[in-house]
């Protein structure tokens, strides 16, 4: 639960965790990320100018380097072998959960469930022993975000 | 493959094979395949229970179990006299299937000497300097491998037994941080894949409980027997943390968590996993 982290990330991170607790507005300011608004478990603004586009989502998702999100979920694509069953079949996903609640749930699914195994995606304050790789860079771009929760809501 | 035999090696070890086949004759068995409640106490499972059967016929049958390659290179070493005092492991501890019985199961343990905890292999090494003035393996060399995979088989069957009370307390609690933090860029922590979602299917993969009742372990991806730390450094890697270094206190208290968390489970190095 929202423990306390080492890192200037601590504060923002306490921050955003009374935010949500107290169902209120918070304005998340990640290092260099572009910054985003949650209101009440959603992120209401699209993070990008550029509207988001399903076929690149699609393409993010299948892509084990960019989302691997079959690797824990079953989509409703063809000749995907192997999906994982971590987290829920998320067919039909985009007809119960909004495109703001998809895209909160994409960039950091851990202020919904601090205990989720599921990647924050536009995440990068606050992590622990990130390979060399990849410190200071988020999983997906901002545009790759809204390319994903795009496809997402067109699983109806 | 770490082993593959150059033509002077395979006619070495044909005659070396006559030499030893007695031994391997003693200590290599089909054993009876135990029932699979041999393989879990109380919640604790074995990677074993989440094998398909031809993985648990090999890993049951030494003579088809590739890790015993690895069991009988380190028989050899244990009679090898090594370093400035020309003593072998035997010297001093006779027949490893007496003395050594029982001791891998209780490892990594506190050693007063350093006032850690050590794990296995590091005691093996503390020998090689102190007892034999010879040099330390390399970790994960094909050596300290087979050294740590003799020692380890003569537990087999025996329950893991570390002690996490004591002088050991602190590693322990170490440890338990360390597995239940979440990590690397993906921000997953061990418990997450391990504990919350054992049984269930990451792509192809059945997420079993990682025990370490198996190491070290013969890995069908690898082509070798790897060590615990080996596989940390895997799992660390999948969720994009950094791995750190071999030998690393903080691998060394996570082993001794981990063995933890499985107390009671059969010691079955040479296991052979996936
Ligand atoms: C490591 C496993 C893992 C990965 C990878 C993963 N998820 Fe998830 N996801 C989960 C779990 C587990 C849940 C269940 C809810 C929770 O734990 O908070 C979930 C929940 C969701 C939900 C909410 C579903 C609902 O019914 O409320 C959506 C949408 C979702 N994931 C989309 C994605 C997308 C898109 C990707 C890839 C960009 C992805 N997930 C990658 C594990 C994962
Ligand atoms: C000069 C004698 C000597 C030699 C050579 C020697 N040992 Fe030891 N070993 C000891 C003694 C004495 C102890 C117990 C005291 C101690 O822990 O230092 C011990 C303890 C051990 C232990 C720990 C036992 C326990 O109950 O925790 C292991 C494992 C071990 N030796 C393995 C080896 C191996 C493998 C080799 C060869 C690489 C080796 N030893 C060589 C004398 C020796
Ligand atoms: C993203 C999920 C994931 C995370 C996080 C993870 N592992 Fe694993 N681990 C796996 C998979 C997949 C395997 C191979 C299948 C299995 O045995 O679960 C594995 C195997 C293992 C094994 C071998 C089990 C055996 O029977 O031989 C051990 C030990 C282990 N992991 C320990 C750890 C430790 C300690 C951590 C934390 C540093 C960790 N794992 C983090 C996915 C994970």
């Amino acid at each position: 639960m929202c423990e306390p982290r080492r890192s200037i990330a601590a504060a923002i991170f306490a921050l955003l965790c009374m935010g949500i607790a107290s169902a209120s507005t918070t304005v998340v300011h990640d290092t260099t990320l572009v910054p985003y608004t949650v209101v009440n478990g959603t992120i209401p603004r699209s993070l990008t100018a550029v509207p988001g586009n399903p076929a690149a989502g699609l393409a993010i998702v299948k892509n084990r380097k960019l989302g691997n999100c079959i690797a824990c979920h079953s989509m409703p694509i063809a000749k995907e072998a192997f999906p994982g069953n971590v987290g829920p079949n998320l067919k039909g996903v985009g007809g119960y959960l909004s495109v703001a609640q998809l895209r909160l749930r994409i960039v950091n699914a851990k202020l919904i469930n601090p205990d989720t195994i599921m990647p924050a995606y536009y995440r990068v304050a606050g992590l622990t022993d990130v390979a060399k790789k990849f410190v200071g860079k988020p999983i997906l771009t901002a545009q790759q975000v809204e390319d994903v929760v795009a496809y997402l809501s067109t699983l109806k | 493959m770490r082993l593959r035999p150059s033509p002077l090696v395979i006619v070495a070890t044909l005659a070396l094979g006559v030499l030893f086949l007695k031994p391997i004759l003693v200590t290599s068995q089909t054993t009876t395949p135990a029932p699979l409640s041999a393989y879990q106490v109380g919640k604790e499972k074995s990677g074993f229970i989440y094998l398909d059967a031809p993985l648990r016929a090999m890993q049951n049958d030494d003579f088809s179990n590739p890790g015993y390659l690895w069991v009988q290179k380190g028989q050899a070493l244990w009679s090898t006299a090594d370093g400035t005092n020309g003593k072998s492991c035997q010297t001093c501890h006779s027949a490893a299937e007496t003395s050594m019985r029982g001791v891998g199961a209780r490892y990594p343990a506190y050693d007063p000497k350093s006032g850690k905890v050590i794990d296995l292999e590091q005691r093996i090494n503390e020998m090689r300097v102190d007892m034999m003035g010879a040099k330390p393996y390399k970790w994960e060399s094909p050596q300290l491998l087979a050294l740590t995979t003799f020692v380890k088989l003569q537990s087999r069957g025996m329950p893991v037994d570390v002690t996490t009370t004591g002088p050991a307390h602190a590693a322990w609690v170490a440890g338990k941080t360390f597995y239940d933090t979440p990590r690397g860029q993906l921000g997953v922590s061990c418990q997450m894949c391990h504990v919350q979602h054992a049984g269930d299917q990451l792509r192809s993969d059945t997420l079993s409980q990682g025990q370490t009742n198996g190491f070290p372990t013969y890995r069908l991806k690898w082509q070798a027997v790897g060590s615990v730390q080996r596989r940390f450094r895997g799992c660390n890697a999948k969720v994009r943390a950094q791995p750190l270094p071999f030998g690393s206190q903080q691998y060394v208290d996570l082993e001794l968590y981990v063995a933890s968390r499985g107390q009671g489970l059969p010691i079955e190095t040479p296991s052979v996993r996936r």
